[in-house]
C-alpha cells in the first residue's frame, strides 16, 4: 500500500490509461513541458511525447472540438480545462456538437473533458466555479465528480474507457489535502453511475458529492457526538446518470434527507435531486427535503466573504438539527 | 445520341492532369446537384419536404471542384456546410439518402433525427454538420490531428462561408490547425450573403483570403464559378497538406442565387446583381467549355443529363412514400450506455 494524494491518484489513473491504450492522448493549455497548472500531467511529455501530450493555444472550444473530431476517428482524447471555470467557453461545442453527435449522426465520441473546479481556495469568481448544473440539463453527456483519491483514480480510468463523452470535475481543494492508501498494482475502476455510501446512519441522510462529502462527514461526526444523531452520508460520485436507487434506498432507511452542494442554490443540481425524491420516495419522507447550497451570488474573493457565501460544516449541522427535529 | 455541336478539330490539352472521364464526372456531379435540388423544390411544394430547403444554385462548381480534389482511395475526409450538397455527392452521398433526409424518413441516414444534408458517414469520409457555424473547423482539426498522430497520408477539407468566418470557433479551429500544421484545407465559400447580411458587413477585410496571413498559412483566391479553376487551386493545397505542409485557406468567390432557404424571397438583393450572376452560371460555363475544347461531345453531355434524370426518377419513386420513423424510436441512442432514454411517467398512465 502507498499513501497517495487525490491529485496523485488522478495522475496515476491518467498515466496507467496512457500506458495501457495508445489511443489515449491529452490536450490542453500548458499540459506539456509545464505539466499542467496543477501538475496533473507532470512528467507525461517526457514519457509519452508531444504527439500524445499536446500543448494548445488558449482555445477551449478548439480543444473540445478537436477532441471530438479525434474521438470520432477512434482515438480516446482527454481534454484539460486549466480551470473548470473556462469550460463555459466550450459550452456550445459540448452541448450542441459533442452531446448530440451519437444521437443525430451516430458518431462515436468517447472523450473526457476534465479540470479543477470548486471553491474554499480564495480563487474568486473565475477560479472557483462548479459547473455541473450547466451540463446536467444536456442529454448525451455523463458527469462524474470524485471526492476520494480512490475514486479520483477509478473514475478517470472508467471515464477514459467509457464510450460516451464524460465530464470529469475534480476539486482543487482536495488535490493535496486528501490522502489515501491505494494498493499498488490493483486496477481501480470506479463504475460510472454508482453512488458510494461514505458513512452509514439511520436518522437522516446527507446526499452530496465532491468536496462537500468531507464537510458532511465532519457534520455527521459532530452530530453523533453532540446530538447522538446517526447521519448517513451518500457520495453520489456520478451526477449523470444519477444513481436514483442509492438515494431512495437511503431515504427508505432514514426518512429524512438533506441535499448539499457547493454550487449556488437556484437551478442547482439539488433541485433535480429533490424532484426525483418527490417522484420516487414521497411516501417515505417524515420531513420536507431541504437543501444546503451556496448563496446566490458570484463567488467573492475575500476570505470573510467566501466563507460566508459557501456552505460550511456548521451550516450542515444546523440544517441537520432542524431536519431531525421536524 | 448524335453529336450536334461542332467541336474543334483537335481537342485542347486536358487540364490539371484530369482525364476525359473525370471531366465528364465533374459535369455529372454539378448537374446531379442542381437537378436533385430541383426535385426537392417540387417535393417541398408538395409539403413532402418537412423542414426548410437550402439551395446551392449557382454554387455547384465550388462544391464539386473542391471535393473532387480529395483522394477517396486514400481516405480523405470532408466536412460540408449547408450549400455543399455537391461536395457530399462527390464524396459518395446518394440522392436516395438526401431525399430521405429532407423528407424525414425512417430509413434516412439519421433516422429522422436531423434535417436536410446534416448527416455523415465515417466510412465514406464526410461528417454531419451542425447549425452552429464555425464549429466544424475545430472538429476537423481533431479529425486531421488523428491523421497526423497515426502518420496516415490523409487530408481533411472543411467548408466555411463568409458568415462562418466571423465566429469564434472558426478562429480557434483554424489557429489550432495552423499551429499544429495539420493536413487541413479550409475552403471559404464566399457567396456574398449570410442570410440577408452582405459580406462587407461580416468583415472589414477587402477579401476574406486576407485573413490567411494572420494564421501564418497560405491563402488563395479563385473564381468559385469555374469548376476547373476550383479544382486547380484545391488540388495543390490538398497535396501540400498530404506532404506535411500544413493548412491552406482558399476563398472561392461565388454567388448565392436563391434566398437563404426556400422561404426567403431575397427582397434585400438588387435585381441587376442576380441577373449579372445568372450570366456567370457555373454549369452553363462548364458545358460550353467542354464543347468548345472538344473534351465532350453534345451526345456525351446529353447522355449524362439523361442518366441523371433517370437516376432521380428512380430515387424519388423509391423514397417519396416511405414511412416516417416509429415515434418511440426517438428514445434510442442518446448514449452508448444506457442505449435508451426512459419513457416519461405520464406516458405510462392508463387512459
Amino acid at each position: 500500500m502507498a499513501e497517495v494524494t487525490y491529485l496523485e491518484a488522478l495522475r496515476q489513473g491518467l498515466w496507467e490509461e496512457m500506458e495501457r491504450d495508445e489511443r489515449v492522448f491529452i490536450l490542453g493549455e500548458d499540459v506539456g513541458a509545464y505539466g499542467g497548472a496543477f501538475k496533473v500531467t507532470d512528467g507525461f511529455l517526457g514519457r509519452f511525447g508531444e504527439e500524445r501530450v499536446i500543448d494548445t493555444p488558449i482555445s477551449e472550444a478548439a480543444i473540445v472540438g478537436a477532441a471530438a473530431g479525434a474521438a470520432h476517428m477512434g482515438l480516446r482524447p482527454v481534454a484539460e480545462m486549466q480551470f473548470i471555470d473556462f469550460i463555459s467557453c466550450a459550452y456550445d461545442m459540448l452541448t450542441n456538437y459533442v452531446a448530440t453527435a451519437r444521437y443525430r449522426a451516430g458518431l462515436p465520441t468517447p472523450m473526457v473533458v476534465r479540470g479543477p473546479g470548486g471553491g474554499y481556495v480564495r480563487g474568486g469568481p473565475f477560479h472557483s466555479q462548479n459547473p455541473e448544473a450547466a451540463f446536467l440539463h444536456t442529454p448525451g453527456l455523463k458527469i462524474v465528480c470524485p471526492a476520494t483519491a480512490r475514486d479520483a483514480k477509478g473514475l478517470i480510468k472508467s471515464a477514459i474507457r467509457d464510450d460516451d463523452p464524460v465530464l470529469y470535475f475534480e476539486h482543487k481543494y482536495l488535490y493535496r489535502r486528501i490522502k489515501e492508501d491505494l494498493p499498488e498494482g490493483e486496477e481501480i475502476l470506479t463504475p460510472i453511475g454508482k453512488a458510494r455510501l461514505a458513512h452509514e446512519g439511520t436518522d437522516l441522510t446527507i446526499v452530496t458529492w465532491s468536496a462537500m462529502v468531507f464537510k458532511a462527514l465532519e457534520a455527521a461526526e459532530k452530530l453523533a457526538q453532540e446530538d447522538g444523531l446517526s447521519v448517513e452520508v451518500l457520495d453520489l460520485r456520478t451526477l449523470l446518470p444519477m444513481d436514483d436507487e442509492a438515494i431512495m434506498a437511503s431515504i427508505r432507511k432514514t426518512n429524512r434527507v438533506l441535499v448539499a452542494h457547493e454550487d449556488t442554490r437556484t437551478g442547482g443540481v439539488a433541485g433535480e435531486i429533490i424532484a426525483r425524491i418527490n417522484d420516487q420516495a414521497f411516501e417515505w419522507l417524515d420531513a420536507p427535503v431541504k437543501r444546503v447550497a451556496a448563496h446566490d451570488v458570484p463567488l467573492p474573493y475575500a476570505p470573510t466573504l467566501e466563507d460566508f457565501v459557501l456552505p460550511q460544516t456548521d451550516d450542515l449541522v444546523r440544517a441537520a438539527r432542524w431536519l431531525a427535529a421536524y | 445520341m448524335a453529336s450536334t455541336a461542332a467541336p474543334s478539330a483537335v481537342p485542347a490539352t486536358l487540364p490539371h492532369g484530369l482525364s476525359r472521364e473525370q471531366l465528364h464526372e465533374l459535369y455529372y456531379f454539378m448537374c446531379l446537384t442542381r437537378s436533385l435540388e430541383a426535385r426537392l423544390v417540387n417535393l417541398y411544394r408538395q409539403t413532402k419536404v418537412i423542414g426548410g430547403l437550402f439551395r446551392s444554385l449557382g454554387q455547384e462548381a465550388d462544391s464539386v471542384g473542391s471535393a473532387y480534389a480529395l483522394d477517396r482511395t486514400l481516405g480523405d475526409f470532408l466536412s460540408p456546410l449547408i450549400r455543399n450538397l455537391g461536395s457530399m455527392l462527390v464524396q459518395g452521398a446518394t440522392p436516395v439518402e438526401i431525399l430521405r433526409q429532407y423528407m424525414a424518413k425512417a430509413d434516412s441516414p439519421t433516422r429522422g433525427r436531423e434535417l436536410n444534408i446534416h448527416y455523415g458517414d465515417l466510412d465514406r469520409g464526410f461528417l454531419g454538420q451542425i447549425s452552429h457555424l464555425g464549429d466544424m473547423v475545430p472538429v476537423m482539426a481533431g479529425v486531421t490531428l488523428s491523421f497526423k498522430m497515426r502518420k496516415q497520408a490523409r487530408v481533411g477539407l472543411v467548408y466555411v462561408g463568409d458568415g462562418a468566418m466571423s465566429t469564434g470557433t472558426f478562429h480557434e479551429g483554424i489557429n489550432f490547425a495552423a499551429v499544429q500544421r495539420l493536413p487541413l484545407v479550409i475552403i471559404c465559400e464566399n457567396n456574398g450573403y449570410s442570410y440577408s447580411t452582405p459580406t462587407h458587413k461580416q468583415s472589414a477585410v477587402k477579401q476574406l483570403v486576407d485573413k490567411a496571413p494572420a494564421y501564418g498559412i497560405p491563402g488563395i483566391r479563385a473564381d468559385g464559378n469555374d469548376v476547373l479553376e476550383v479544382y486547380g487551386v484545391t488540388k495543390p493545397a490538398v497535396e501540400r497538406a498530404r506532404a506535411g505542409g500544413g493548412c491552406t485557406l482558399i476563398e472561392l468567390v461565388t454567388y448565392r442565387r436563391k434566398g437563404h432557404a426556400e422561404h426567403d424571397n431575397q427582397s434585400y438583393v438588387p435585381k441587376d446583381e442576380l441577373a449579372a450572376w445568372a450570366k456567370k452560371d457555373p454549369i452553363d460555363r462548364y458545358r460550353g467549355r467542354l464543347q468548345e475544347t472538344g473534351w465532350a461531345t453534345e451526345g456525351e453531355l446529353a447522355a449524362i443529363d439523361a442518366r441523371i434524370h433517370d437516376e432521380l426518377d428512380r430515387a424519388v419513386a423509391l423514397t417519396e412514400n416511405e414511412p416516417l420513423p416509429v415515434a418511440d424510436s426517438a428514445l434510442d441512442g442518446v448514449l452508448a450506455d444506457p442505449p435508451r432514454a426512459p419513457l416519461e411517467w405520464y406516458r405510462r398512465l392508463d387512459g
